[in-house]
């Protein structure tokens, strides 16, 4: 089957199709520069802010789904067969509000007005998800929203003041979901999709197959999933990427299996996505997924990305390498499958060959017996990349320690095992001693760098007071280790 | 339900922002929302990669060879004076031509058909440099012996040395006190259309267009009368954009004379931070002696001030921290001292409470110092050395303090906060000993209202009324988020009595009001207010004697009523009145002034009357903090705070809280970090890190003092809002460093530096538990 020469996504209302689109090209500048709909903003350029927020939808598993994504790092070509809605399409005809809008008037949730649309996106993406949601819900919701002007106070009494704002299920968006099915049907053609333009090329292969096949004939491609980073050297590093091969479409890559042993997860898998049932089976990693970036970038990066890019700084790793998991990498037809702590060789090497993609990370599933714990240390709360993450894994046989993985981001250049913590630990029988001991000896683990996220020193002694932490949440007087938000 | 009794949108009603729907639906336009006219070119600078060094070449053939480039700007462009100092120094250079003073400074324009092909081209460019020894904060300045950038203030009161050497107390400390950045949502832009007669006409998000005209016209070599400037709203401000957009106003000036078509300029994020202007960061050394009970006795404080590579404000911004050292509290012997340094930086600027809060905060340091050398509350400090009545009421600047309101606000904070039992449970918890500390702390907040540049206590207003009655306003100030346009069109709706619905705000333009003055200083409402005020009462006046004439009734007969006028016992529709007066000729337009009493300063002498009021306010904040990580939370925060009688409480309460969530962020999590070549590091949302909704406190009570009213003759007896509030975030900073003094069993003073970062408080908790250990 020859590959399409254009794509094809619903704006608003009207269907576009488009042939001259760059790997590069980013959906906000088309929104802004080539359609004029400059409802939406540049706040930052790099998913930060939130001031560019649009609802993009998607056929999922048979259902139409809008999530909220970050329009300045998000491709155009990744647009193919979705649903884009941006603020300009939430008041009805007559120009009458939208209840989202409504209630941020009412509640004067605007001051400069510059971030309010981004807000207004963002909780009408809350609203259809959750129409009663609980502050925590709000607050989670909103991480990915900069604004300087109100505080906040007024948007949170906004979205709160929503649920009593008539049901989501009337909403026009909801009303008119088969609709728009059918109509992203009908551009679904199964088909590869190649465009470019002025030599910026972009390939959205047909399926998994496909893109073994695609990538065996240009090895040197970018593979772009979420984009999330990839948007940044784009955006800020104005660094090619061409010829850029899409995977975030590719609903073979989005499979989570649940068996006996594992849960597997596909290389696609956004982290939003990966959130429920990688916490059902760890608890531990509800908070810690969280606050992993904000909720946009949730929605739009993939667990796969995050490893890929092989970051030292990278949220995943850690925890998933003290979980003791494994991924699969594929080239052509052949996979082979290897432990996540073994793909990170060095700063920016990873065991990655040309022509070969990450397409599945397993994590065993542990007995009862084992202690989890996966901390994460940022300047701010949310929103904010680590100067410390650490998964921890502790077999605890009869009062005695009988298995450790614990693993570190941001301590060095790749996501690294505590070796020696490990050692100082297995075998000791459980008390403050050992873990005292383990924090001692993390200092031969690692030795970090001083940036701007945190000083080597401090960077350090957190690390090792997560020794204790663990010991105190994990022990018998559970005592409070830890900030909980009342 | 709309009743004949009173009007829509009057002063002191709970009126939305005028915008606010055109926020939500996203039809409010900014600058790069913008339609361009046909070929508009794109302009991008060039900045450096070196904090100091000797340009010894600057090859910009590659640039000027890129796809889509249209041609190069440099210093040798400029036909007037390459020159944008706000004070006349001659100390700023839009481009500088022999050497670099900042990384980030920028060097050259490039000008192409579409902003990403200029962008490209600029990163093009090949600079030559002799690298020159740099000084990036205060300390390392005076070390190296680096000028001030301005001429320092002395505040002098009392016989310091005398006071301080027979005080039973003394302490001696210094304190970092960070910058911050404005992180405006909205970046820095302008647009720039050439006109007839080398004209030109600047669209752009300046809080001062006055002064956006005079330097462009000053780059230009023009007068400036051929310059005009517009502004409908920014995209936030915070003092970032009163003297920092002239730049990127000149740029696009510049070339689109050169070029003659339109010429847009918009740094990307990173660009922006790293070529703009931030908050002073401060490093302070202070002295207190004080008495057993508490009692301050004599203050000796040096302030020395991060100012970048030009004066720019920071003259008037190193003076507000002196006039703001002594915050609420009286000091009987004093002497303040600043030292405006330059560095290799980029050249601070204003920020909301402009060198104020960096002043203020090192009164709050004062207090908790005697406060944990004695063992007591800090509340119980502060009450101790509040301004009071005859001989305890004179500032450092030898001002009377004459509307003192700060006990009283204290007190009814205390009691509706109860303070005092969550004080005590506070302490119940930190006596268990576990890793999870929590602190409280009340601060005040006492703020000088009015420019301490005497002369940009001025506004002007431009009202008309249409004949078919609807009215256009048009003033000095500008619109950034705060709510200025609403509160003036309030004041005009209420002088003519008709709904908010029939005033038109319109966009600020140097064509209509002449020689404004910045919106800053939390001035606006004051100054545009009653400006606004004035011309409605001279078209009042002369409808009112029209009236009288016309109907033959008495002046004093003649009422504006809602939407109406009665005259005698007839009343008219207001539309109707207005045509019969247009009729008649009666002039329905007219240019209001203002000009702020009784206040003034002599520099030279440290003394005069600065201010014309002030506004008072207080906050308790509640924390807890991980003693294992430096983490932590805000539980907790009421505030009340002080706006004399509120042109709009809802829009008061808006920048009440905003405020407060920006001042938590200055000393909490906002940190900008330099890296030892001299590049800012934190140039961008994904590293510097400004409050999210997480941040917030989730129990947030804000409350206005209602019987509180300005004692002098402002708008409606209304106080200035913007500021003020900003330095109530000093409360979580206080109750973070109560938190850390509990792991010592709060016998020593933290002497948190700020931001008080997840790293400071760790770092802290570890030192304290050493030394007493």
């Amino acid at each position: 089957m020859t590959a399409r020469k254009e794509i094809r996504f619903i704006l608003n209302d009207h269907d576009v199709a488009l042939q001259a689109v760059g790997a590069s090209d980013t959906v906000l500048d088309y929104l802004r520069l080539e359609r004029r709909l400059t409802g939406t903003k540049e706040g930052c350029a790099e998913g930060d802010c939130g001031a560019c927020t649009v609802l993009v939808g998607r056929m999922h598993e048979g259902i139409l789904r809008y999530e909220a994504v970050n329009a300045c790092i998000r491709f155009l070509a990744t647009l193919d067969g979705c649903h884009v809605v941006t603020v300009e399409h939430l008041s009805g005809a007559s120009g009458s509000l939208h209840p989202v809008q409504q209630a941020m008037v009412d509640c004067h949730g605007s001051q400069c007005g510059f971030c309010t649309p981004g807000f207004v996106m963002a909780l009408y993406a809350l609203w259809m998800q959750n129409p009663d949601p609980s502050e925590d819900e709000i607050e989670t919701a909103l991480q990915g929203n900069l604004c300087r002007c109100t505080g906040y106070a007024p948007i949170i009494r906004a979205a709160q003041t929503l649920s009593h704002s008539g049901n989501p299920a009337n909403d026009f968006l909801m009303r008119e979901r088969e609709t728009i099915t059918a109509r992203l049907a009908d551009l679904a053609d199964g088909r590869r999709v190649e465009v470019e333009k002025n030599g910026d090329r972009a390939i959205l292969p047909a399926d998994v197959d496909d893109l073994a096949q695609v990538l065996a004939e240009n090895p040197k491609a970018t593979i772009i999933a979420g984009a999330t980073d990839v948007g940044l050297w784009v955006t800020k590093f104005l660094r090619p990427v061409t010829p850029a091969i899409f995977i975030g479409h590719l609903e073979g890559l989005k499979r989570i299996d649940v068996t006996d042993t594992h849960i597997t997860i596909g290389a696609g898998v956004s982290y939003s996505d990966s959130q429920s049932p990688l916490t059902e089976a760890y608890p531990h990693l509800a908070e810690y997924w969280n606050r992993i970036a904000g909720w946009q970038v949730r929605n739009m990066g993939t667990v796969g990305g995050n490893i890929a890019n092989g970051s030292p700084i990278g949220d995943a790793p850690p925890v998933l390498i003290a979980l003791g998991a494994e991924i699969t990498l594929r080239h052509g037809q052949s996979q082979r499958r290897i432990l996540l702590e073994d793909f990170f060789i060095d700063y920016g090497k990873q065991d990655r060959a040309p022509g070969e993609f990450l397409e599945s990370i397993h994590i065993p599933l542990m007995p009862p017996d084992s202690l989890h714990a996966a901390y994460k240390i940022s300047k701010r709360r949310d929103e904010d990349i680590s100067s410390v993450a650490a998964g921890f894994n502790v077999t605890v046989v009869e009062g005695r320690i009988t298995a450790a993985t614990i693993a570190y981001g941001g301590m060095a250049a790749t996501p690294k095992r505590a070796a020696q913590a490990e050692a100082a630990i297995v075998g000791q029988a459980w008390g403050e001693a050992a873990f005292i001991a383990a924090g001692a000896a993390l200092a031969n683990d690692f030795t970090p760098l001083t940036d701007w996220r945190a000083s080597a020193e401090y960077r350090l002694k957190s690390a090792q007071n997560l020794f204790r932490r663990f010991y105190l949440e994990k022990g018998e007087s559970a005592q409070p280790a830890r900030l909980v938000r009342a | 339900m709309k009743d004949n009794t009173s009007i829509e949108g009057a002063v002191s009603t709970d009126l939305k922002h005028d915008s606010a729907e055109k926020h939500v639906t996203g039809t409010a336009s900014y600058i790069d929302d913008l339609p361009l006219p046909e070929n508009t070119l794109h302009a991008y600078l060039g900045l450096s990669d070196v904090a100091h060094a000797r340009i010894t070449g600057m090859d910009l053939s590659a640039v000027r060879i890129a796809p889509g480039v249209v041609g190069v700007l440099t210093a040798d462009d400029i036909p007037g004076s390459n020159d944008i100092s706000p004070t006349g120094l001659n100390d700023e250079p839009v481009f500088p031509t022999d050497k670099v003073q900042f990384w980030g400074q920028p060097l050259f324009a490039v000008v192409a058909k579409t902003r990403d092909a200029a962008r490209r081209a600029a990163a093009l460019a090949k600079m030559s440099y002799e690298k020159l020894p740099h000084a990036l904060d205060p300390v390392e300045a005076i070390e190296k012996g680096y000028p001030h950038v301005t001429a320092p203030l002395k505040l002098e009161r009392g016989t310091v040395a005398d006071a301080m050497a027979n005080a039973p107390h003394r302490i001696k400390g210094r304190m970092h006190v960070g910058g911050q950045d404005h992180m405006y949502l909205e970046g820095h832009i302008a647009l720039a259309l050439p006109g007839e007669d080398g004209d030109v006409e600047v669209y752009t998000s300046t809080q001062n267009p006055t002064e956006a005209q005079h330097m462009v016209a000053h780059v230009l070599g023009v007068p400036s009368n051929a310059v005009v400037i517009s502004v409908r709203r920014m995209g936030g401000g915070f003092g970032g954009k009163e003297t920092q957009m002239n730049l990127f106003c000149a740029v696009a000036a510049l070339a689109a004379k050169k070029w003659n078509q339109a010429v847009k300029i918009r740094p990307d994020r990173d660009d922006d931070m790293s070529a703009t202007g931030k908050r002073h960061d401060f490093v302070n050394d202070y002295e207190v002696g004080f008495d057993e009970q508490g009692r301050i006795l004599a203050v000796d404080g040096t302030f020395a001030a991060r100012c970048g590579f030009s004066s720019d404000l920071s003259g008037p911004v190193t003076d507000r921290a002196l006039f703001h050292a002594d915050n609420a509290y009286f000091y009987p012997n004093v002497r303040l001292r600043s030292r405006p340094m330059k560095t290799n930086t980029v050249s601070n600027t204003a920020f909301r409470g402009f060198g104020g809060p960096q002043g203020l905060i090192i009164a709050e340091r004062i207090i908790e110092e005697i406060a944990y050398a004695l063992g007591k509350d800090t509340l119980e400090i502060r009450r101790l050395n509040f301004y009071g009545d005859d001989g305890r009421d004179v500032t450092p600047y030898h001002q009377k303090v004459e509307d003192n309101i700060m006990p009283r606000v204290v007190d009814e904070l205390e009691q509706s906060a109860d303070y005092q039992a969550r004080r005590k449970a506070v302490l119940d918890h930190n006596a268990k000993g576990g890793i999870i500390r929590k602190g409280i702390a009340l601060t005040p907040v006492k703020f000088g209202i009015s420019f301490t540049a005497t002369w940009f206590n001025q506004a002007g207003a431009l009202v008309h009324v249409y004949n078919d009655g609807s009215i256009h306003l048009n003033h000095g100030g500008t619109e950034m988020g705060q709510g200025l346009n609403t509160k003036i069109a309030q004041v005009v709706a209420s002088a003519f009595e008709v709904d908010f619905a029939r005033v038109k705000i319109t966009k600020t333009t140097t064509e209509k009001v002449p020689n404004t003055s910045a919106t800053a200083a939390s001035s606006g409402s004051d100054l545009n207010g009653m400006a606004a005020r004035d011309a409605c009462n001279q078209i009042k006046a002369r409808l009112i004697k029209f009236a009288s004439d016309t109907w033959n009734v008495d002046e004093a007969d003649v009422q504006f009523t809602p939407d109406g006028v009665q005259i005698g016992d007839q009343t008219h529709a207001f539309p109707d009145f207005i045509k019969q007066a247009y009729m008649a000729r009666v002039q329905l337009s007219a240019a209001g002034f203002y000009k702020t009493p009784k206040i003034h300063w002599d520099r030279e002498t440290g003394t005069g009357h600065p201010f014309y009021y002030f506004a008072y306010g207080a906050a308790v904040s509640e924390v807890s903090i991980d003693t294992l990580t430096g983490e932590y939370q805000v539980d907790r925060t009421d505030i009340l705070h002080d706006v004399g009688r509120s042109l709009n409480p809802a829009i008061d309460k808006g920048q009440i809280e905003g405020a407060f969530i920006q001042g938590m962020g200055w000393l909490t999590t906002e940190e900008l970090w330099w890296d030892k070549q001299g590049q800012l590091r934190t140039h961008a949302p994904s590293t510097y890190k400004i409050p999210l909704a997480s941040d917030r406190p989730r129990i947030f009570n804000v409350s206005i003092p209602e019987w509180s009213e300005n004692r002098e003759p402002t708008i409606k007896r209304s106080k200035a809002v913007g500021e003020p509030p900003f330095m109530l975030g000093v409360s979580v900073f206080e109750a973070l460093s109560m938190a850390v003094a509990s792991v010592a069993d709060y016998r020593e003073c933290p002497r948190l530096n700020s931001p008080a970062t997840p790293e400071c408080i760790l770092m802290a908790v570890e030192r304290l538990k050493h030394q007493t250990a």
